[in-house]
């Protein structure tokens, strides 16, 4: 698939069909792919690269490059498709200088799971149902569990949103099973859930990668750059302030998050943020019926609607309705 | 747990209704405790979720948002945009240990002061149950 996907980024380039070409490169090492744009054939020849760590979603990427002339080609995974077409519907990219190729995407590795698993890994690939890894110190074979990203390991959907053209073949939505860690949690005891996640965001350093990764959280003037929100920055010690950032975090994007998983992919302390989205799209659904953000043009949000009918705050499943 | 705990209570109150439901309670003479800290607000919709959130941070103990009844909004809509967003926020609380009885949504008209009233002395005796707000307390906002 490799070889499929970068053909075809030659190939566009050159035919003129398009004037850029939005991809990964490899950094430093084999495992820490960058996003990146190439224009030229010889350059995607050079330095593009598609394995099994392109996690990096390249949607966001688009709002700045459809600002500049011309067109550009974007190779999307299905996570990364559904955050191409919120972003579409939110009209902070002129898709018209978007040409897409969805690619289907078998799961992407952890590069930091990869490393922990098996020490100086030098090339992965995959082999039968895990991977085959070549370390410095000899072979060694990972089992999908634990080479995958976790949001891979319950993954959402293999099904494109868009495409203007596909490699690979289009897919199924997941069975579901993303919110087994949801209902987990649920069923815990308010303690319970006090100390998992107080465990859980008290490691939070602040670096707001999850919020600058995000294809949900776009907007140019963000809340937490404002120096008098009273949550711009790191309190030392303090249970507020970590569960503040990440409420309203994850609260700006309800209805609109994908749940593409870049959160948790990016966070330098392995916080698994996307509990707490997945959490807010099952209530959702739960609530106000099924949706999927970036999936439907056409329907409404779940919080830019309102139903006479829907259950009250309390939690009791008391429903209201006009009185 | 103090023995002497007098809880602080912000009540978001929407213009129309609550605000002015809340007026009748104190022309009608009906008591209600003194450390409820009534803000109004244009419609209920007008609470941004990080109103609440930053009363707590700043020493509420708990939070109490009035609106008209669905159906009443003076805008037509904006109360049932408010419902599924309190829904929401408060799950999500909910789902990250934090009292769930610590915030709340009521209706309460222009005419119902006796309702403000007794809406309020019956939040305040469950906060004072509760006890101090512990979990989404901000130690830098916190008079020592």
């Amino acid at each position: 698939m490799q070889a499929d996907v970068k053909t075809r980024a030659i190939q566009l380039l050159e035919e003129g069909q398009v004037d850029r070409v939005l991809g990964w490169k490899a950094g430093e090492f084999f495992y820490d792919l960058t996003p990146a744009v190439f224009t030229s054939p010889q350059q995607v020849e050079r330095e593009f690269v598609w394995s099994s760590f392109s996690g990096p979603n390249l949607s966001k990427y688009l709002i700045a490059e459809t600002r500049k002339p011309g067109k550009i080609a974007a190779f999307l995974k299905p996570c990364d498709t559904y955050s191409f077409q919120q972003l579409r519907k939110e009209h902070r990219l002129q898709a018209d200088r978007v040409y897409v190729v969805a690619v289907q995407c078998p799961g992407m590795c952890d590069p930091d799971k990869v490393q922990a698993a098996a020490p100086g890994p030098i090339s992965l690939r995959k082999e039968g149902d895990g991977f085959l890894v070549q370390t410095l110190y000899g072979e060694k074979r990972l089992t999908r569990q634990a080479a995958l990203e976790e949001g891979c390991l319950t993954c959402k959907t293999k099904k494109m949103a868009y495409f203007d053209e596909l490699i690979g073949q289009d897919g199924q939505d997941g069975d579901g099973s993303r919110f087994d860690q949801v209902h987990r949690l649920e069923a815990m005891t308010p303690e319970e859930r006090f100390a998992f996640w107080q465990g859980e965001l008290s490691r939070c350093i602040r670096c707001n990668a999850c919020r600058n990764v995000c294809p949900a959280c776009s907007c140019e003037k963000c809340v937490f750059d404002n120096p008098a929100s009273g949550v711009e920055n790191k309190a030392a010690a303090n249970r507020f302030e970590e569960n503040l950032f990440h409420i309203i975090r994850a609260f700006h994007v309800a209805g609109r998050c994908t749940d593409c998983g870049e959160c948790s992919r990016v966070c330098p302390q392995h916080i698994p943020l996307h509990l707490l989205n997945r959490k807010l799209i099952e209530d959702m659904n739960r609530l106000y019926g099924p949706y999927q953000a970036g999936g439907d043009l056409e329907a409404k949000a779940p919080l830019t609607d309102f139903r006479y009918d829907d259950p009250e705050p309390d939690g009791g499943g008391r429903r209201g309705g006009a009185q | 747990m103090q023995v002497n705990f007098t809880p602080t209570i912000v009540a978001f109150c929407c213009n129309w209704c609550s605000y002015a439901g809340a007026d009748l309670s104190g022309t009608n003479r009906l008591q209600y405790p003194a450390n409820v800290k009534i803000i109004r607000i244009p419609c209920s919709c007008r609470l941004n979720p990080m109103f609440i959130l930053r009363a707590f941070q700043r020493g509420a103990d708990g939070v109490i948002l009035c609106g008209c009844h669905p159906g009443d909004c003076h805008y037509t809509t904006g109360n049932y945009y408010a419902r599924r967003r309190m829904t929401l926020l408060f799950s999500l609380l909910d789902y990250l240990g934090i009292e769930r009885e610590r915030t709340r949504v009521e209706w309460i008209s222009a005419a119902e002061g006796a309702k403000f009233a007794a809406t309020m002395a019956e939040f305040t005796e469950t906060i004072r149950a509760l006890g101090e707000n512990r979990r989404l307390e901000d130690l830098r906002c916190k008079q020592m």
